[in-house]
This record gives C-alpha cells, sequence and structure tokens, in this order.
C-alpha cells in the first residue's frame, strides 16, 4: 500500500521533531511543521506564556504539606489516647485518601498538559528535568506533591541560568522532605550542642542523603570527581535547609509552614572545605556558594550533556557530540535555553532512521496525541503506566527513571503496550481511519510493511492496535 | 486452535534461533532451580542477623538494637554469635530444617556509596560499575542451552534488570489487568514484527510466559501496586509457577525495592521489620509453590551493600559497606552461618563506620554456579565473573 502523495510531500524532519524532541504529532500538526521544523522547536524553549489550565488550578505545596501534616497529627493524638504506635486503620485510610486524592489530580494535570499541548518540545524538557531531579511518590508525603514540585521547582526554571533551577530545587520542600535534610543536624550547631550538655543519650547527626545525591545525581555525577569526604562536608554545609512549621518536632515550629526555611540552630558553624575550595559565608550562602560552583562545574557540564543527549538522541551519544554540548554548557554559563537549542542544532539529532525506543510513557502519551483526545481521569494513565513499568512519579530513586531501551525493552513490557493498545484502540471505536492516522502522525516514517499490515486488518479496531504497536510508532 | 507457540512457528517467526549455526538447543540435563532475589536501596545485614553476642553490638546500635534470643519480640536463634531478625519466622524455620544459611560481612567489590553504582557492580559481575554492559547471570546461560523461546531464565517485572540483560535470550513477566488482545491480532502483530528483529524476539518471549502464566489464575488479578508484602508475595509464588512449569525456566530473579532505610528504620517493629516479614512471607510463599522442587532450588538473597554500623542523626542507618546474604532452599547445605567474621570493634570497622567485608558476594555466586548448575569453575573466571581472581568459590554450599 503506497503511501498518498500528499504525506509523501511532508518532511522527515517534521517528522522528526514531532517525535525525537516532542511527544509525538496530532493530526494535522505534521503539516504545521512542515514549514519550518527547526524553527517550530526553537520557538517552544521559553515555553508557553502561560501555565495549563490544569496545572494551574492545582493547590500549593504549602497548602498541600499542611493538610498531610494535620491528618498526621490526627493520627498522633489518636495513637497517644489508644496508647498504641500502631495508627488506627480509620486514619489510615484517611492519611491514604488525602494522599491519593492531590497525587491523581496531579498526574491527571500532568498528563492532560503533555497531551494537549502546543509545546511538547518544552513539555519534553520538563519531563527531562523533572526526572534528572527525581523526587519518588513511593515516599510518603512526596506522592502527594511530586507533581508541585515539578510545577513549582522545574517549569517555571527552564528559561535562565541551570544554577537558578538547582537551587530552586534544592530548596524546594518537597526535595529537603524526599531526602531527609530537614532531619540533618550539624554535630557542633546550636542545637546540638545545647542538647548534648542536657540528655546525654538523645543523639543529633548528619544525613548525608541529600548532599550525595545532589554531588552525584544532580550536578557532577557519579565520576566527576569527589570524595566521600566532600559528600560529609557538604552535609554540613547545608544542615540547616529545613522547611518551616510543624514537621516532626515541636521545636521546629518556626518560619512559614510547608515552605523553604533555613534553621540556624541546627546549622554546622565555621568555614568548610570541599573540592578544593574553602567556603566562608556563613549560614544559607555557604550552601548557595557551593551550588553556584557546582553548577558551572566542568564534570557537571559532561553530566548534563550526556543526560539530555541520551534522552533526546541516542541511547549511547557518541564523545564527539557530548564534548559539543558540554562545552556549550560552560561557554554559555549553564543558559538552559542554549544548551536546549544545541541539541536542536545537532546534525545528528536529525539523523533518520529511528534509534530512540519511546518511554512507557511517552509512548501513552504520543497515542493520545494521535486520537486527539484528552482523557479526563489521571487513574487511566496511572493504570496504563504502572503496568508498563512506568508509575507517574514513582521511579523508585532519586536517581529517576532510564533512558536507554536496555531498560525499557522487556518482553514483558512490550507485552503490556501491545494489550494495552488493543483496549484503547476499541475505546477510539469506529471513528477513526487508522490509515490515515498513521499517514497524519508518522507521515514519511509509516513504512510500506506496517500500512500494508493496517490495510488490510480485519476491522478498525484491529488497524488501530497495529498502528499503535508498530515499530515505527514505539520508536523516535 | 493452535497455541501460541505452534502459531509462532507456523508464521516463521519460532524459527529464528534455529536458524543460528553452532549452538546447542537441549537445555541442560538438571533440575537444578536458582531464584535470586536482589533487595534494592542496601539491606541493612546487621538487622537481618544480628550479631547479638557481640559486646559492643547493643551500644553501638543504640536504639536499633534488637533483643537477645528468648526476650519478648527477640532475635530467632542461630547460634551463640547470631539471630535472625524476629520477622523472619520462615526463614528461621528453614535454617532449623538445615535448608537455610547466613552468608556474612559479604558483599560485592564496590566500595564506594551510591545505591546505583554499587547495584551495577552487584549484577555486572566485574568489579566496577560500568564496567559491562550485560549481566553475570546473563553470562552464565550460556552453558544452560536455553534458546529463543525455550529461555533458561525469567525476569519477575516487565523489564529486564541488568544482572540478567546479555546476548543470552531471557524472557520477563509480570501480571496484567488488561483483557488480552485476540489471537488474530497477536498474529498480525507477529507478521507485522517479522522483520523487525528487537520487536520480534520480545514479542516472542512474551507469547510463551503468557502461555505458561495462563492458568495462574487469581495471580493474575493481583494488584501490583498493592501492598508491598502482597506484591512480593505474589511474584515469588508467580516465580514457583514458572520454574515447576514442564519447559519452564529454570533461573528466575525477583527484585524489591524500599531497603534504604535512612530514617526511622525500627526495631522488632518498623519499617525494615514490615520489608523483612514480607519477604519472609514471600520465601514461604515460593516454597509452598516449588512443592517437591524446592528440594532442588537454591534461592540467594543478596543487596548491593550493607548499612553503617552506628545508627544516624535520624534515627536510620547511612549507606555501608559489608551486608548479609541468605541462601535457601532444600538444595543448600543449611543450618549454618558461613563468615570470616570481622567484629565490630572500631578498629574492625572498615573506614571507622562500616562492617568490615570479608567474602566477595562472587564467591557465593561461583559456589551456586558451580555445585548447584554444574558450570565449570574455568568457565566461571573466564566468562561469567572476569577479574574476579581474588574471589575463589565459596565451597560446600550445596547439599551433596
Amino acid at each position: 500500500m503506497p503511501a498518498p502523495t500528499g504525506v509523501l510531500l511532508l518532511r522527515i524532519e517534521s517528522v522528526i521533531a514531532a517525535n525525537r524532541f516532542g511527544l509525538g504529532a496530532r493530526p494535522g500538526e505534521l503539516s504545521r511543521i512542515d514549514g519550518n521544523p527547526r524553527g517550530w522547536l526553537l520557538d517552544q524553549l521559553q515555553g508557553p506564556s502561560r501555565l495549563p489550565k490544569d496545572i494551574r488550578s492545582l493547590p500549593d505545596t504549602a497548602s498541600v504539606l499542611l493538610e498531610v501534616q494535620e491528618v498526621r497529627q490526627m493520627q498522633r493524638e489518636a495513637n497517644q489516647a489508644a496508647e498504641t504506635d500502631k495508627p488506627s486503620p480509620d486514619v489510615v485510610q484517611k492519611f491514604g485518601a488525602v494522599v491519593r486524592k492531590h497525587y491523581l489530580s496531579q498526574t491527571n494535570a500532568r498528563f492532560r498538559a503533555a497531551t494537549d499541548t502546543d509545546y511538547p518540545f518544552h513539555e519534553r524538557l520538563v519531563h527531562f528535568w523533572s526526572n534528572h531531579f527525581a523526587v519518588s511518590a513511593d515516599k510518603q508525603p512526596v506522592s502527594a506533591l511530586a507533581g508541585l514540585f515539578e510545577n513549582e521547582a522545574i517549569r517555571p526554571n527552564l528559561s535562565g541560568k541551570f544554577f537558578d533551577l538547582l537551587l530552586a530545587v534544592e530548596k524546594h520542600p518537597t526535595m529537603i522532605v524526599y531526602l531527609d535534610n530537614q532531619r540533618s543536624i550539624g554535630p557542633n550547631s546550636m542545637l546540638a550542642q545545647r542538647a548534648n550538655r542536657r540528655r546525654r543519650d538523645q543523639q543529633f547527626g548528619l544525613n548525608e542523603n541529600l548532599a550525595r545525591e545532589i554531588l552525584e545525581l544532580h550536578t557532577l555525577g557519579v565520576d566527576g570527581g569527589y570524595t566521600q569526604q566532600d559528600v560529609t562536608t557538604f552535609a554540613k554545609v547545608i544542615t540547616g535547609w529545613s522547611i518551616g512549621g510543624g514537621g516532626d518536632r515541636g521545636r521546629f515550629s518556626e518560619g512559614v509552614p510547608g515552605t523553604f526555611e533555613f534553621r540556624d540552630n541546627i546549622h554546622e558553624p565555621g568555614k568548610q572545605q570541599l573540592l578544593n575550595t574553602t567556603y566562608k559565608e556563613t549560614g544559607v550562602e555557604q550552601g548557595e556558594a557551593v551550588l553556584r560552583d557546582l553548577a558551572t562545574h566542568a564534570s557537571t557540564a559532561r553530566h548534563i550533556a550526556t543526560k539530555l543527549l541520551r534522552h533526546f538522541v541516542a541511547d549511547d551519544p557518541s564523545e564527539k557530540l557530548i564534548a559539543k554540548i558540554a562545552e556549550v554548557f560552560q561557554l554559555s554559563g549553564g543558559d538552559l535555553p542554549t544548551v536546549h537549542a544545541a541539541l536542536v542544532d545537532s546534525r545528528e539529532a536529525w539523523q533518520s532512521t529511528f534509534g530512540k525506543y519511546k518511554t512507557p510513557q511517552d509512548f501513552v502519551i504520543s497515542a493520545f496525541r494521535a486520537f486527539d483526545r484528552v482523557p479526563d481521569d489521571g487513574k487511566f494513565f496511572v493504570g496504563a503506566l504502572d503496568m508498563m513499568g512506568q508509575t507517574p512519579y514513582r521511579p523508585g530513586s532519586p536517581a529517576g527513571w532510564p533512558d536507554t531501551a536496555e531498560h525499557w525493552g522487556g518482553a514483558d513490557a512490550l507485552y503490556k503496550r501491545i494489550e494495552w493498545s488493543s483496549t484503547v484502540a476499541r475505546y477510539a471505536g469506529t471513528r477513526v481511519n487508522p490509515l490515515e492516522l498513521g499517514n497524519a502522525v508518522l507521515g514519511p516514517a509509516l513504512g510500506d510493511h506496517t500500512r500494508t499490515a493496517i490495510s488490510r486488518a480485519e476491522s478498525i479496531m484491529q488497524g488501530t492496535t497495529l498502528l499503535l504497536v508498530s515499530p515505527e510508532f514505539q520508536r523516535r | 486452535m493452535l497455541n501460541r507457540r505452534e502459531l509462532l512457528r507456523h508464521i516463521g517467526l519460532g524459527t529464528v534461533a534455529s536458524s543460528l549455526p553452532g549452538i546447542s538447543f537441549a537445555k541442560a540435563d538438571t533440575d537444578a532451580r536458582l531464584v535470586l532475589v536482589i533487595l534494592r536501596g542496601a539491606a541493612d545485614g546487621l538487622a537481618i542477623a544480628a550479631p547479638y553476642g557481640e559486646g559492643k553490638y547493643q551500644s553501638l546500635r543504640g536504639e536499633l538494637a534488637l533483643p537477645e534470643p528468648g526476650a519478648s519480640n527477640g532475635l530467632l536463634k542461630l547460634d551463640g554469635l547470631f539471630g535472625l531478625h524476629p520477622s523472619l519466622a520462615n526463614t528461621h524455620d528453614f535454617y532449623e530444617k538445615h535448608e537455610a544459611l547466613v552468608v556474612h560481612a559479604v558483599s560485592s567489590p564496590y566500595r564506594e556509596r551510591s545505591h546505583f553504582d554499587g547495584q551495577d557492580v552487584l549484577e555486572n559481575g566485574v568489579g566496577t560499575a560500568g564496567g559491562k554492559r550485560d549481566g553475570w547471570l546473563n553470562r552464565a546461560l550460556a552453558p544452560l542451552g536455553g534458546s529463543l523461546g525455550n529461555e533458561a531464565a525469567i525476569a519477575m517485572s516487565q523489564n529486564t534488570p541488568l544482572v540478567l540483560r546479555g546476548s543470552n535470550s531471557v524472557t520477563s513477566w509480570a501480571p496484567s489487568q488488561l483483557p488480552d488482545a485476540d489471537d488474530d491480532t497477536i498474529q498480525r502483530i507477529a507478521m507485522l514484527y517479522a522483520e523487525d528483529e528487537f520487536f520480534s524476539t520480545r514479542l516472542s518471549q512474551a507469547l510463551d510466559s503468557q502461555r505458561i502464566a495462563g492458568d495462574i489464575g487469581d495471580m493474575e488479578k493481583t494488584r501490583r501496586r498493592g501492598n508491598d508484602a502482597a506484591q512480593t508475595n505474589s511474584m515469588m509464588q508467580s516465580a514457583g509457577k514458572f520454574l515447576t512449569a514442564p519447559d519452564g525456566p529454570q533461573i528466575a530473579v525477583v527484585e524489591s525495592g524500599g531497603w534504604d532505610t535512612h530514617a526511622n528504620q525500627g526495631s522488632m517493629s518498623g519499617g525494615l521489620a514490615n520489608k523483612l516479614a514480607g519477604l519472609d512471607q514471600g520465601l514461604g510463599a515460593l516454597r509452598k509453590q516449588l512443592g517437591p522442587a524446592w528440594s532442588d532450588t537454591v534461592v540467594a538473597v543478596v543487596t548491593e551493600f550493607g548499612r553503617t554500623v552506628r545508627v544516624n542523626g535520624t534515627r536510620g542507618t547511612d549507606h555501608g559497606t559489608a551486608t548479609a546474604a541468605l541462601l535457601l532452599g532444600g538444595a543448600v547445605n543449611g543450618g549454618r552461618i558461613v563468615t570470616d567474621w570481622p567484629g565490630l570493634a572500631t578498629n574492625n570497622l572498615y573506614g571507622g563506620r562500616d562492617l568490615y567485608p570479608t567474602t566477595d558476594v562472587r564467591s557465593i555466586f561461583k559456589g551456586i554456579l558451580w555445585e548447584h548448575l554444574r558450570i565449570k569453575p574455568d568457565y566461571l573466571d573466564r566468562a561469567v565473573f572476569p577479574g574476579s581472581i581474588s574471589a575463589p568459590i565459596t565451597q560446600d554450599l550445596i547439599r551433596n
């Protein structure tokens, strides 16, 4: 079944722009891109002027944290009354319900935005950076907050420097809670000293979690040239980076509840030396100074370049290309739009072989974009992605989701895509013409073999299934 | 109606492997089965098997210390030095029946503190993170003679963990809540994939697993995101089902996450106790599902590294070095503790903070692969764990 001439006239570059950089084409989109695929991408680097409606209408982190803490307080009181450590089933259920409500509405907003957006490259970048700075909803209360973290720390900071993004992330209450930094106490801080004088049995100490992940995952990378001593020292530097109000301990009640709060009384005093630099700053400025240096470090540039290329271009990007993007990162002082534009401007990103296997998330989003339908229930995405092994906001660790076919290419995961495709094809029903749909969203990239298979399908539903599970639709 | 396998043969998909030269297709002539359980997040070996007999144990572990055997909710006694966590009742029963052993002060060659690199080293088997792109258990599959459509190993997850990734064909399975695609559609998809090796290989593997899993029945309905313990339970049970299927795999890999107890780890009860109880119940469920095949089975429970000996400032423990591993199954020469115990004296701690590693986990893996799966030592040293001369085979892990 040869392609209709109109489709062949579309440029392969448009398909690449929509798929490799975007979230898959909606019907009609390829024609709109076709005049200037590169320009279409570059125009998205600042993002839309307004947040999508679903995202705008979500509550903010502070109010959700407060709500969660109230339920926890109820739990504590109930336990005290019953003289038990075991929370009552009612309270557990209530906590679960509150968390689930927020998780679902945030997931819903995220995927509706991704399905609906006219700025799919920008949205991909939001997803990329949110995954780079991953918080995982398998830890409480992060599941009520992960989407808000993405909207508050990541979204507004993609048109500036990497440092600003980094600072917003590390000061966000969700990151602080996720990596336990509100619990990290300088051994020589005022609080620890006072406590040591009074009650010898109570231990206060550092928690290295956030410091380690900033170095290993957020900035330098695991081979970025830091030592265990650097981790411990950096943990001291950021003691006191906490959240205001409530928390787990009554003594930490100062500050605006649910927002970043620097607590001087648990901050390790004095100058600190790490990565061959002495930091004489005091208070919160000491940590900010370290982050400023980390944000423009050569190892950070390389780490970020490698991850961006692996996400958008190839599982194994060439050394030459990594060096090139890392150089752009360094020369621009980590200016994100400049770095993102350099991806678009690299010749290797426009090769016509589709080398990347879509993640489950991008597979599902691109299917809905192809149908031009925005599901109105977040559960739809959660259920599908859970089965395919990529539960929204639950990568399970601060390393985030991997970005290679090696990880996503399990036999069972493919079978789940097939089952899911045949299920949504049934929902999509008979209003679609699968071959026209294939032409509209894949244009000249849809191969003759797949065209023939679709055109010979015994039903529209089967044809739609074949389109979704085809190698062309699953690769980018 | 044709079953899926026959269907694939009909349309020429099942024949890919048989056209490859020089590969033997008969699976190894052994009933030996292996289940590798990976606990991700660095499980605390000093809580799994606590050295209660060490003078310094109580003081070093502070509020995380577990009560001695005999005390209320105390450790389950292994010997005069070690006791199992009170949540590990099934494991303790296996130990008493000489069907379980504890390996202590064990670690991979990895000596840094990144989970992700630690897991990489545990799974690639070559001592450095990123040192190989395939896993040691995949490399061990070659002498077992599995083939496409007749895989020797299965990952109990949608995607394949590094330890099983590589050039030898493996399969994967996880429960589904979706209706099956109908057979005609599957057949057409198989034809659609015929020219694309990536997709055709995976489809063929998935269809085989579907066939074996077909009569798992109510396990199909298991909510993957249900509670953690139920999930481990169901995965272990399913693994047992696959390992006892007539033409099923002989090796299964089960993963469990959430062992990174930086805060509020708990002692007899609490977060870690719940995780351990879930694991223990899963082991019981696996044993039941395996039935008589249990006597030919080794279950190895391992983690990427251990945790600090001392409690941190947030009632938890931080990333450490050596930890404990469990071997269970009727084939295990059990009822004992395999360790060159370094002790907890401060100057015996690794870096002044961690349990000192005295056994390379690769020695344990080699012992299992040689004595249980009969993979020759020279092949283990050359192909499965290259560069592991410093980790000699641990003998007698398997019952004669």
